[in-house]
């Protein structure tokens, strides 16, 4: 069984902005940790010489080449906006800095 | 007002340990991932695609001339370029990224594992030790409303344009920096420097501070000296000092965080690992967001893009293609054009170095070229505002040496025709002859003023013969006014000198 505790699941529900109950943090805690166990099967069959696969087609170098193409107008842009101010996006102010 | 110490003192109690990220916007002509324009001014959200808002079922494709510009890079700064390399997801949430994530590289960047060697004012070279440098897209701008001007704090909502948004980056990140002791304000901003030159050298990135192209984040933290014999002291807390956007206000934020910390640890506190802002209008920096939860990317493999496996050749087609690096240019420009340390390093401060390059390209001798670019040239941009490359071109400067090497102009004459050239009149010798300006160099009409200087002075012409031959500089002068100063003064000099002994008594 993987050792998925509470803390962690509180932990990645704020980093995800997740609102979670007391109830369900305690059940995904235990689902997370059958999860987890499951997908661990794979290392019963990797071995260090296979490398960890980030995409399941073995492809590699798909480039586009730097032309300008279609862009969408401000009013197409904001057209599923909740909020806009005609040419920007309005959101709330959030408390924090740009990363 | 943050408690500062003494900064000498500073630096005998503690030793800077420095640290630079450099974010590079790259010139391509569309973004990271989006055939958008790579173009954020104008109006806002209008050089978007659905990419780069992340609308659903939108996809992003690599710009293959963003990879090429960041091989260059790499090996510009002499890294290894990854023999294969991945995008990453790097997970938060900030309205400056539609996405929710910024496309990144994480344990696998383009290039790792360089250098690069920057010069100090005072001579020293300093050899910088590079991590990494990876691939990576701009966010969006934010404009907070409401509350005091543009602050965040206190702000009643923000606007938000996405026309940066998916801008290609590379963001270059030191390893850690020992040993710049009391230098390390001028170090950090010769590496900012040094990287600009090496980009613009490049043409990968137009790379002006003020706009944002480049833009450094400061790291820094002061470990405490021990006694000779004993271990050296842990490394201390450091602080990212952020929106440093001059090369003076990354030198100027260093020494500040230097001063700032050896305050606080002094006085027995303790340094908390944060963001800084630094302010340019009070030349402070001011605690921003502490380090936290928030710092928990979540960085996974980006599913929707495909590894970058740069190819042998390719690496080796852009190595070939590299163009001399600042530092080994300098010294080699320095050495051809026998120029003083002093000489260079003005012409250097000047960022005239390409000018003079060009006008000794166009036959112009190197001392001459840096005489007007850094002189004349420099003092009329200064007067006006604008920059010295706007006035003239190089070629204009070379003819304008040309006509003083060749007799034609004096120096001061040679001004006067630069006014003309400046102000649009033409080229150097196209000014001359509007102006009427050459150096009269007809022996005959000096002699005859000569002849009349020295004939309606008496005295002065029995002082010379004399032997007094100072007393020349009157009729030198006086001939000068009647040449309404367009004879070269040495040869007048010589033809009174001629005259008054071949003069009738």
């Amino acid at each position: 069984m993987s050792e998925i505790t509470q803390e962690q699941v509180t932990h990645l529900a704020n980093l995800a902005r997740i609102a979670l109950t007391p109830e369900e943090i305690v059940s995904l805690t235990s689902e997370l940790g059958s999860i987890m166990d499951h997908v661990a099967t794979v290392t019963e069959v990797a071995t260090p010489d296979v490398p960890a696969t980030s995409h399941p087609i073995p492809l590699q170098n798909v480039f586009r080449d730097d032309v300008v193409g279609q862009t969408l107008t401000a009013e197409e842009a904001l057209a599923g906006a909740p909020d806009h101010d005609g040419s920007r996006f309005r959101v709330t102010a959030i408390l924090g800095e740009e990363q | 007002m943050a408690k500062l110490m003494d900064y000498d003192r500073a630096l005998e109690l503690f030793e800077p340990v420095l640290g630079f990220e450099v974010h590079i916007e790259l010139s391509t002509k569309t973004k990271m991932f989006s055939d958008a324009p790579n173009y954020f001014g104008g109006e806002p959200n209008t050089n978007i695609t659905p990419v780069d808002l992340g609308l659903p079922g939108s996809l992003p494709v690599v710009n293959g001339q963003a990879v090429r510009y960041a091989i260059s890079l790499g090996l510009a700064l002499g890294c290894s370029i990854a023999p294969t390399s991945r995008f990453a997801r790097k997970n938060y949430f900030y309205p400056d990224l539609a996405k929710n994530y910024q496309i990144s590289q994480s344990d696998e960047p383009i290039a790792f594992a360089g250098s690069v060697e920057v010069e100090l004012p005072n001579g020293r070279m300093f050899t910088v030790p590079i991590e990494r440098a990876h691939m990576e897209e701009d966010a969006g701008k934010l404009t907070h409303v409401g509350g005091a001007t543009g602050r965040i704090q206190g702000a009643e909502y923000s606007l938000v344009d996405y026309n940066r948004a998916g801008v290609p980056l590379v963001e270059i990140v030191t390893d850690i920096i020992y040993g710049a002791e009391a230098d390390a304000p001028e170090l950090a901003k010769a590496y900012v420097s040094t990287i600009r030159d090496i980009v613009v050298g490049l043409g990968i990135s137009e790379a002006r501070m003020e706009r944002g192209n480049l833009r450094c984040d400061a790291n820094i933290s002061l470990r405490r000296r021990t006694p000779e014999g004993e271990p050296p002291a842990p490394l201390g807390t450091r602080t990212e000092t952020k929106n440093v956007n001059s090369l003076r206000s990354v030198e100027r934020a260093i020494r500040y965080e230097i001063q700032r910390q050896a305050a606080i640890l002094d006085d027995g506190g303790t340094i908390t690992q944060e963001t800084r802002h630094w302010h340019e209008d009070t030349g402070q920096t001011s605690a921003g967001r502490p380090k936290s939860d928030a710092d928990d990317y979540r960085y996974f493999p980006e599913p929707d893009l495909l590894p970058v496996v740069p190819s042998a050749e390719l690496i080796e087609e852009l190595r070939a293609a590299l163009p001399e690096a600042p530092a080994i240019r300098r010294r080699r420009l320095k050495a051809e054009w026998n120029f003083t340390d002093l000489e260079f390093q003005d012409l250097t401060n000047s960022g005239l170095v390409n000018e003079v390059i060009e006008t000794v390209a166009a036959g112009a001798a190197p001392a001459a070229a840096r005489k007007w670019w850094t002189g004349e040239i420099a003092r009329t941009a200064n007067a006006q505002g604008v920059d010295a490359t706007t006035l003239v071109t190089p070629l204009q400067v070379a003819q304008l040496v040309a006509l003083v090497d060749a007799g034609t102009l004096t120096d001061r004459l040679a001004r006067q025709v630069l006014e003309g050239v400046i102000a649009g009149e033409g080229t150097p010798q196209q000014v001359v002859d509007a102006r009427g300006l050459a150096v009269v160099s007809d022996d005959g009409a000096l002699i005859a003023a000569i002849d009349e200087a020295l004939q309606s002075q008496p005295d002065v012409l029995a002082k010379i013969r004399d032997g007094k031959v100072q007393a020349a500089g009157a009729v030198i002068g006086a001939v000068m006014k009647a040449m309404k100063g367009q004879a070269d003064a040495a040869r007048v000099r010589e033809l009174v000198l001629e005259r008054a002994t071949a003069l009738p008594e």
